[in-house]
């Protein structure tokens, strides 16, 4: 029994301001798009099935699962992956966002493996709520999962993302 | 764990839409894709052809109808609008309080930003919050197909574990959650392992007061049986000494599965059912002292 | 003057790629090479079953197929078994799986088959057509089904028994007869896994020009992958490389190698002249990699009215599932590590490891300690209670003192040596901890939650725990003629901020700056003698490596350095990378040295051209002294003759719900001594994830296989990791520092540490919230709800605790 090929769909992927034009079949989740389409491996994969939310992306400044995602089914969203959060700084680099540079002062991060959908989730969290009380710093990254840390230092960087993004140093 | 191969149709209209799916057989709609992608993944399902709803127009919507005191009055959702957009109506909830009660507890704020209300509905889970909670509050759902339009009332929706009435070729277009009417009240409160995971026992209530009195009180349960069930327990409620757990206990079958033992789960509806009531009856009387003041 | 940095919350420089999304995990590599290749594995669907046929003819009609492997198609070394990694005489029927199934399939899981495609969709459509006949055998699952044997795992082993193993200080049995008092406990704990965020991966890619294997492997010992790789490949160790990208954590399950994967994937690559990927999926992970805990305890203690234990006689049965590849490491560690603290008089341990048709188990995070602890933990609280008295008392009584180290137990290590304790001070540590978590205070916080009508219970839990075993680590330090500093070690990382904690050794032992000095780890390109990351080993091993090879650097900096300032060494100091004569203004740049330290023939910039040669060097004199090599290099090697002993108490506060049954963690105090701290912040860290991985194994987490073998939660809803929300809000911790005499810097091992007292400080507070044994471990609320319902004809145990 042969097969014949499988369609494939051309996609425009907004991604972090630029547009990817991307050739993939139907069932390619958004997560392995990013990832091995649009060369950006800055999000991961932990699960594929929606619960430890290493894949968190921002889709339109909302946190969604990209591996619950088709990349065909994304064409009209704005996409934000942790390579898009970075600020401009005249640098090739960029320097980090106070989330990124919380997580650094907190040591909110072991493997890092996780830490992209951490600092997605948060970082739209804090767009929503600038000033978070411990309670709600938790219940934001409530349905991320980290093996590493014990979640103490993740629960301090949000806090200390909300200060540095106020200006307090 | 990757979806096996399907066709993909992303139709720019409901017409469209309900054409695709009539001429295939193995069709499957895509909404939020919160629980249907895991399954693609799983390999646990695997449509021919997924009819992507996202582009249609027009189902995004949540709307409070009615002039506030009609048999119409209620929160309309549509096929589209997602669980957090819901939960962040302030209308919807003032219309319709357990709609809030309930979703705060549906999986994580991630998922509630991609998946529907509606899908959730369809997709008929006895685990899930929504589909309890239609049927708590008696709405329906109103479905489309190539042969027309039809509401089915919430009492007709569920036809087994995972299973809904709706017909292979029908797209549910919209869901009707009825208001709570003066002096009725709700609760809603459930045990899970983790927060956010599907209950190990979810108890919601819903009563209807006269005078500061119990007329009709009803009970829904997730997690305790294979479809979404609910039990009048009004004789139980109006009861200074009855037992609405009871009674409610003797119309489920609350299974044994890896988190949690039958007698366990038995043992939390006792917990929980007395609780709730007392809830949705105190709602009730607050409900009407504020009607009455107003 | 350069700041000390050793014992300095020091930010990771590990941090910045991480949250840049710049981490090169193993599935971000190659992801532009169009010419990539990837695998997918057919695994078994059934816990026990001789493979009748395998048919794969549909297979490579598909579509984008390239390539499909069964044992049939396997040869030489790549055909037979692989490798028993540890063996041990006790070990007589030790049994390990092919890379691909031969005949029999004995876990839900094992791989059969091996297909590689142009991705990772189609590899999987693939597995999905090959048909496999199978003839259905009855499974052995759990550890009552293996030692009742009415089946067996593996025809040849009778009983089901891999290893019987016994150890024996003093006469136990003798002693408990004479004991005044004894007591009997069974004990129990399920099975977990390490489950890291990351599951295993690995990448290949054959040369042809140079003949050369490049393997990236997520793993935690790159050595060992490169020596099994060579090995079952037919390849000379020159041939192959192996690389650790970022690694998403390990826990133990990335240690065990070669994985069937990790020898497929080259195979793979070698044959089909492409580079190859496997990258495991979560459900993979959870039902082919490894798992452990599972043990059962039957222990029988002797005490004198002091609670002080004259006898102790354990007897356990260890599940090590269907294969043993990685040895007796688990249950030996569980046999001696139990002694936690401290000092029976007697000590007699039996076990007795089983195969199952589960997965196999090998070392997760503990390693056997959890389990140990539990026992031991156990035991104490049931001697309080029997006698009365409080539990901390107790737990003195029996704590071998500070002047008693070091310390020899008279039993054989899980690294062949003396079990000898270092150095430590348990009284110190217990009072740190009863300050901390408010021992003494409790029993008025329990009333005035009592009032409330609220529930509580307090528990602790000490342990020890062997760290940085053998058998070496070692290191290269080589300073640049830019004065920066490229430290090898051979160690694999997975999160631990080696990169820097390692460059702060480096920095503070050369005198250079932090940022100068930049640290590869687990590249066998770079260092290819090292044995790799567990048991808490890569600060003590690496760590101590390291400060040896950057001090042979040093020692020849200062060596070139007195002979260019006409100074002698002794007077020499180097700070921020600047040798200079103390008191004076001369000085010389470690750049400059490194320059001065290979002569050059050509000047290929400004700063060589002082090493060429009409520059430098004596002209009566060869340029290179005959007992000399060039460049300004140190390279050294750490091999310490048996573990240092890191030690720790955890205590908790938990409430019971009265009508529910949920259980919640009010506090949680730990007192940690791992000697001298290189990194607080990193240690504590290391902590926190150690208690939160410790909540979900005593409370969340557990292998719910059914009678037929399958493993019902094999995924992360059902399998219950903790989010932020089910741990503890804080954790207090409190440190001790007393360093080990065994290595330079005074260093243990803090990896594991927070979760080895877990199960029996969580048992302990539930029991005492409770006033009835807890004596198998995970517990969840319908655990704790049938305990209930079990214990409530005793109203009178219930309502009536004793004192704690």
């Amino acid at each position: 029994m042969t097969t014949s090929p499988e369609e494939l769909h051309d996609v425009r992927l907004h991604v972090n301001g630029s547009v990817h034009e991307v050739r993939v079949p139907a069932r390619r989740l958004l997560s392995d798009a990013l990832r091995h389409d649009c060369g950006l491996t800055g999000t991961h994969v932990g699960c594929e099935h929606g619960v430890c939310g290493a894949c968190t992306i921002l889709v339109d400044g909302k946190p969604m699962r990209s591996c619950l995602m088709l990349a065909v089914s994304a064409v009209d969203a704005e996409i934000t992956t942790v390579e898009g959060l970075t600020e401009d700084d005249g640098t090739p680099q960029g320097r980090l966002s106070p989330v990124q540079q919380a997580f650094s002062d907190c040591h909110g991060l072991q493997c890092g493996f996780c830490t992209p959908g951490f600092l997605t989730t948060i970082t739209a969290g804090l767009a929503e709520n600038p000033d978070p009380t411990e309670d709600e710093a938790r219940e934001m990254i409530a349905g991320n999962l980290c093996r590493c840390t014990g979640y103490q230092n993740i629960v301090k960087s949000v806090l200390r993302a909300a200060e540095l993004g106020k200006g307090e140093e | 764990m990757k979806p096996a191969p399907f066709a993909y149709l992303r139709p720019a209209t409901l017409e469209d839409a309900l054409a695709a799916l009539a001429g295939q057989q193995g069709a499957k709609v895509l909404a939020g894709g919160q629980s249907l992608v895991p399954l693609l993944s799983m390999r646990l399902a695997a449509p021919s052809t997924l009819v992507d709803i996202n582009a249609l127009p027009d189902l995004g919507h949540v709307t409070v109808t009615g002039d506030g005191d009609g048999a119409g009055d209620g929160v309309r959702i549509g096929a589209l609008a997602r669980h957090a957009e819901v939960l962040a109506s302030a209308e919807a909830a003032a219309s319709q309080p357990l709609l809030a009660m309930a979703l705060s507890h549906v999986a994580h704020p991630t998922i509630r930003n991609r998946g529907t209300t509606v899908g959730s509905l369809v997709h008929a889970d006895a685990a899930a919050e929504m589909p309890m909670v239609l049927r708590l509050l008696e709405g329906s759902v109103d479905v489309a197909s190539v042969r027309g339009r039809r509401t089915i009332p919430a009492a007709e929706l569920f036809a087994g574990p995972l299973e809904s009435t709706l017909a292979h070729d029908e797209i549910a277009v919209e869901a009707f959650f009825p208001a709570l009417a003066p002096g009725a009240g709700v609760a809603f409160q459930e045990i899970a392992r983790r927060h956010g995971d599907y209950a190990l026992v979810g108890v919601a209530a819903h009563v209807e007061t006269e005078g500061g009195e119990v007329t009709r009180a009803r009970v829904g349960f997730v997690s305790v049986s294979d479809v979404p069930v609910v039990v009048d327990v009004t004789g139980a409620a109006q009861d200074p000494e009855g037992d609405p757990a009871g009674a409610a206990l003797a119309e489920l079958e609350p299974a044994d599965d890896i988190h949690a033992t039958s007698a366990y789960r038995a043992h939390l509806v006792k917990v929980l059912t007395p609780r709730v009531l007392a809830d949705a009856v105190h709602h009730a009387r607050q409900r009407s002292a504020q009607g009455k003041s107003a | 003057m350069t700041t000390k940095l050793f014992g300095t919350k020091v930010p990771r420089v590990e941090d910045q790629r991480f949250l840049r999304g710049q981490g090169r995990y193993v599935d971000d590599l190659l992801t532009d090479d169009p010419r990539l290749l990837h695998a997918a594995v057919l695994r078994s669907p059934h816990a026990h079953a001789r493979i009748v046929d395998i048919d794969v003819s549909d297979v490579l009609d598909l579509d984008g197929v390239v390539a499909v492997w069964t044992w049939e198609d396997l040869t030489g070394p790549m055909a037979e078994p692989l490798p028993l990694l540890i063996p041990h005489p006790t070990l007589t029927h030790g049994r390990t799986q092919y890379a691909l199934a031969r005949e029999e399939v004995n876990y839900v899981g094992e791989a059969i088959a091996f297909v590689v495609a142009v991705d990772r969709y189609v590899a999987e459509d693939a597995v999905a057509r090959i048909r496999v006949d199978y003839e259905y055998l009855e499974p052995v699952v759990g550890i009552d089904a293996a030692r009742a044997a009415e089946r067996t795992v593996h025809d040849d082993v009778p009983d089901n028994v891999g290893a019987r193993m016994e150890q024996e200080n003093g006469d136990a049995r003798a002693a408990i007869a004479a004991a005044p008092h004894t007591l009997t406990l069974e004990l129990d704990i399920e099975r977990s896994a390490c489950t890291p965020m990351e599951g295993r991966g690995t990448v290949a890619r054959w040369d042809p020009d140079t003949s050369r294997l490049t393997v990236w492997s997520s793993t935690q010992t790159s050595t060992g992958v490169r020596g099994c790789v060579a090995a079952k490949l037919g390849l000379d160790l020159a041939r192959v490389d192996v690389i650790t990208p970022d690694v998403g954590g390990g826990f133990g399950v990335k240690v065990v190698h070669p994985w069937p994967e990790e020898l497929l994937v080259p195979l793979a690559a070698k044959t089909l002249g492409r580079p190859v990927k496997y990258t495991e999926d979560r459900r993979e992970h959870f039902i082919s990699s490894a798992h452990e805990r599972a043990q059962q305890h039957h222990v029988e203690v002797g005490f004198d009215d002091e609670g002080r234990v004259l006898g102790l006689n354990v007897e356990f049965w260890h599940d090590h599932g269907a294969y043993t590849p990685y040895g007796l490491i688990v249950p030996i560690i569980t046999s001696t590590q139990l002694l936690g603290p401290y000092k029976p008089q007697n000590y007699r341990v039996v076990f007795e490891s089983l195969y199952t048709n589960t997965v196999i188990v090998t070392p997760y995070r503990g390693a056997g300690r959890p389990q140990g602890c539990f026992v031991m933990e156990r035991t104490m609280d049931a001697i309080a209670a029997y006698l009365g008295k409080d539990r901390t008392e107790v737990r003195s009584t029996n704590f071998i003192q500070p002047d008693e180290f070091p310390y020899e137990h008279g039993l054989i290590f899980q690294d062949g040596r003396e079990l000898t304790y270092d150095s430590g001070d348990y009284p110190a540590s217990l009072a740190k901890l009863k300050e901390l978590v408010g021992w003494d205070e409790f029993e008025e916080f329990r009333a005035e939650m009592a009032a409330q009508g609220r529930r509580v219970g307090i528990g602790l839990a000490c342990y020890v725990e062997g760290t940085g075993v053998g058998p070496y680590e070692g290191a290269h330090v080589h300073i640049e003629t830019s004065g920066k500093v490229k430290v090898a070690t051979g160690l694999t990382t997975q999160g631990q901020g080696h990169q820097t904690a390692f460059a702060q050794i480096v920095a503070d032992t050369l005198g250079v700056r932090f940022e100068d000095v930049e640290v590869t780890t687990g590249d066998t390109r770079k260092m290819p003698y090292a044995v790799g990351t567990f048991a808490s080993r890569a600060a003590v091993m690496s760590g101590s490596a390291i400060h040896l090879a950057a001090l042979r650097a040093k020692e020849k900096a200062l060596r070139i350095a007195a002979e260019a300032l006409e100074a002698s060494e002794e007077d020499l100091e180097i700070a921020d990378g600047v040798v200079s004569v103390k008191g004076t203004d001369a000085s010389i740049d470690l750049g400059t040295v490194a320059v001065l330290s290979n002569p050059l023939r050509y000047a290929f910039d400004e700063a060589s051209k002082a090493a060429t040669q009409f520059s430098v060097g004596d002209p009566g004199k060869p340029p290179v002294a005959e007992d000399d090599e060039p460049g300004l290099e140190g390279k050294d090697f750490y091999s310490p003759p048996r573990s240092t002993f890191a030690n720790g108490m955890h205590a908790v506060i938990v409430e019971t719900d009265p009508d529910t049954a949920e259980i919640r963690i009010l506090k949680y105090a730990v007192v940690h001594d791992c000697g001298h701290l290189i990194n607080p912040m990193i240690v504590e860290g290391q902590i926190h994830g150690g208690v939160a991985q410790g909540v979900g194994g005593a409370l969340y987490e557990r292998m719910a296989y059914d009678e037929s073998g399958q493993l019902l939660n094999a995924s992360f809803m059902d399998f219950l990791m903790p989010y932020v929300t089910e741990v503890p809000t804080s954790i207090d911790i409190d440190h001790l520092e007393t360093p080990s005499p065994l290595n330079p810097l005074g260093i243990k091992g803090a990896g594991e540490a927070g979760v080895i007292p877990s199960a029996a400080v969580f048992a302990a507070a539930i029991e005492d919230a409770e006033g009835f044994p807890i004596t198998a471990m995970p517990i969840s609320p319908s655990e704790l709800f049938e305990l209930r319902l079990a214990h409530a004809d005793d109203t009178t145990e219930a309502t009536t605790r004793s004192t704690p």
